[in-house]
């Protein structure tokens, strides 16, 4: 469990954090959603004992970051964002030198179910230098998993992951999330949907939305968009599908798609799928299409901006 | 404890697959080396030295100007190289205290160091052998009490200047100045100033003359204490800048 108050922190002059105060519960997954610079980075610092806040309190685990450090470092996992390794290390190494920092009683058994857990148990004996940046990351995750810590903490854990070992993360972290807490910063929008119980949106270091992924993305888009293909051209279908009660804003997309919106809620799909049948086209492809973080983001700082004048 | 055991281990395996320290263990042996057989030679052809064996200083000598540059480029990755690579963030999220993180570095340098001192341990054997009635084993233990001290004292500073800079090289060359101040400068404002508390003062810091003292076979208790004290300040002076590194 995490929670925060007030949590500031000043570089010089420069804030990197304002007054940020959230919580984590356990068997929560809780995603960081922010452009680089933002924050996410020196607030995994706080919460993993690396750096002591400015002004606030964090608690991690239960423990105070400040004067319980020692005790909130035992109980948290960190994956930094530049994954710490020894590469002149094998990958067996390098988790036994951390399991020896953590006094692991049975350290073997731990290090063999970490490495499972990533599925890199046919390279244990590797060196690190010779891993690709996908099985180093893997590496760097096991690292944060090995002690089974009550708290993970991943700083943009998937870059660098190809495609496979994303979704193979993705499952990881899923599990894990069950009766862990879980945090982790991302800016990619598909992962914090798919991997997180809840979303705080953090923007130059003060948090500016703070909700389940479903919710945001309701709420800030105030219109489902869709995309829609036929094969052959549709110019003869936006004239039907602008007449369907509830579509708007129908227009042809230079790709020779058709893009329409619809007010949640009122869901026109089926309706439009069905008259494009009955038109006599053929659909090959009927699908939404989401905010992106950036829309989402000049969405969200064009309120803030707005309420502050 | 257990922890700083834990980075002393990891530091002492990794001088084994560095390059860096088998070059700086190959030019202390090699040096030594090549002192100890000239001398010898030398010794034995010349008349003049027919009835003075030579002493152990010979072997015990050059390893202090070697170590002046082995022990900067054993120190210097020791912290900067962690904070280059990121490892610190790691090293500084684990349960470890600074201050076993930072003696935990420098024990391990300091156990390679020993065992390249304790290879050099074959010259006396053999010069005791070739002398008759032998060597003084008095300052031969003093001698390699004042190396030891010596080592410590510059790995102590290396290792402080390594947790000052991020850059391995910054710190190499900022210890090597550092050491050169305590070895060779700072006993020469004493040829010029007419203060005796002021030139006793740089007396007593001076590392050079103490270890040639010790060298020549007499010890004081301040030529103990005083390298001890330099080593603990060191060491210090690194935990305050891992901490200060936090609060940044």
């Amino acid at each position: 469990m995490i929670r925060t108050a007030g949590l500031t922190k000043d570089f010089g002059s420069r804030r990197a954090i304002e007054n940020l105060t959230f919580e984590a519960k356990q068997g929560e997954v809780v995603g960081f959603l922010g452009p680089n610079g933002a924050g996410k980075t020196t607030t995994m610092r706080i919460l993993t004992g690396y750096m002591p806040p400015t002004y606030g309190t964090a608690q991690v685990a239960g423990f105070d970051v400040i004067s319980e450090s020692l005790e909130v470092r035992r109980r948290v996992g960190y994956l930094p964002e530049t994954v710490p390794l020894y590469p002149e290390m094998t990958v067996y190494e390098y988790l036994k030198f951390m399991a020896d920092l953590r006094h692991l009683p049975n350290g073997d058994d731990m290090i063999d179910a970490a490495l499972d857990l990533v599925q890199m148990e046919k390279r244990a004996d590797g060196y690190i230098s010779n891993l690709s940046k996908g099985m180093r990351q893997r590496v760097g995750l096991a690292q944060a998993l090995l002690h089974r810590p009550e708290v993970l903490i991943l700083d943009e854990p998937t870059i660098g992951l190809d495609p496979a070992q994303v979704v193979e993360f993705r499952n990881t972290v899923r599990d894990v999330g069950k009766e862990r807490t879980v945090l982790l910063s991302t800016h990619i929008l598909t992962e914090a949907q798919q991997l997180c119980d809840r979303v705080l949106i953090i923007n130059k270091g003060r948090i500016v939305a703070e909700d389940t992924p479903e919710n945001l993305q309701s709420r800030l888009v105030g219109s489902e968009h869709v995309v829609l293909r036929v094969k052959g051209e549709a110019d003869d279908l936006l004239p039907i599908i602008t007449k369907i009660d509830g579509v708007q804003n129908a227009k042809l997309q230079p790709d020779g798609t058709l893009e329409f919106q619809f007010a949640p809620g009122a869901d026109v799909r089926p309706a439009v799928a069905r008259a494009t049948i009955k038109a006599g086209y053929d659909l090959l492809e009927f699908h939404p299409v989401g905010l992106s973080l950036e829309e989402i983001f000049l969405q969200l700082t064009q309120d803030n901006a707005r309420k502050e004048r | 404890m257990r922890n700083m055991w834990t980075i002393t281990r990891r530091e002492y395996r990794h001088y084994f697959t560095s390059p860096l320290a088998y070059i700086a263990a190959l030019l202390t042996l090699l040096t030594v080396g090549i002192y100890f057989v000239v001398i010898i030679y030398y010794t034995a052809n010349n008349s003049y030295y027919s009835n003075t064996a030579p002493g152990i200083n010979i072997v015990i000598g050059p390893l202090a100007t070697v170590f002046l540059f082995a022990a900067p480029a054993l120190t210097m990755r020791l912290l900067a190289d962690e904070q280059r690579m990121g490892t610190l963030e790691l090293l500084l999220t684990t349960p470890i205290k600074d201050g076993e993180l930072v003696i935990g570095k420098w024990l391990g340098a300091f156990l390679f160091m020993l065992t390249i001192i304790a290879i050099t341990l074959v010259y006396p054997i053999v010069l005791n052998k070739l002398t008759t009635p032998g060597i003084d084993q008095g300052v031969m233990v003093s001698g390699y009490i004042a190396v030891i001290l010596l080592t410590a004292v510059f790995l102590a500073i290396g290792t402080a200047m390594s947790s000052f800079f991020n850059n391995p090289f910054a710190a190499f060359f900022a210890t090597l100045a550092v050491l050169i101040i305590f070895w060779w400068l700072i006993r020469l404002p004493t040829y010029i100033v007419q203060n005796d508390s002021f030139n006793n003062i740089l007396n007593y810091l001076d590392l050079n003359g103490r270890f040639n003292s010790m060298l020549a076979g007499t010890m004081s208790l301040s030529d103990i204490i005083y390298p001890i004290s330099l080593t603990a300040l060191g060491l210090f002076l690194s935990a305050v800048a891992v901490e200060i590194r936090r609060w940044r």
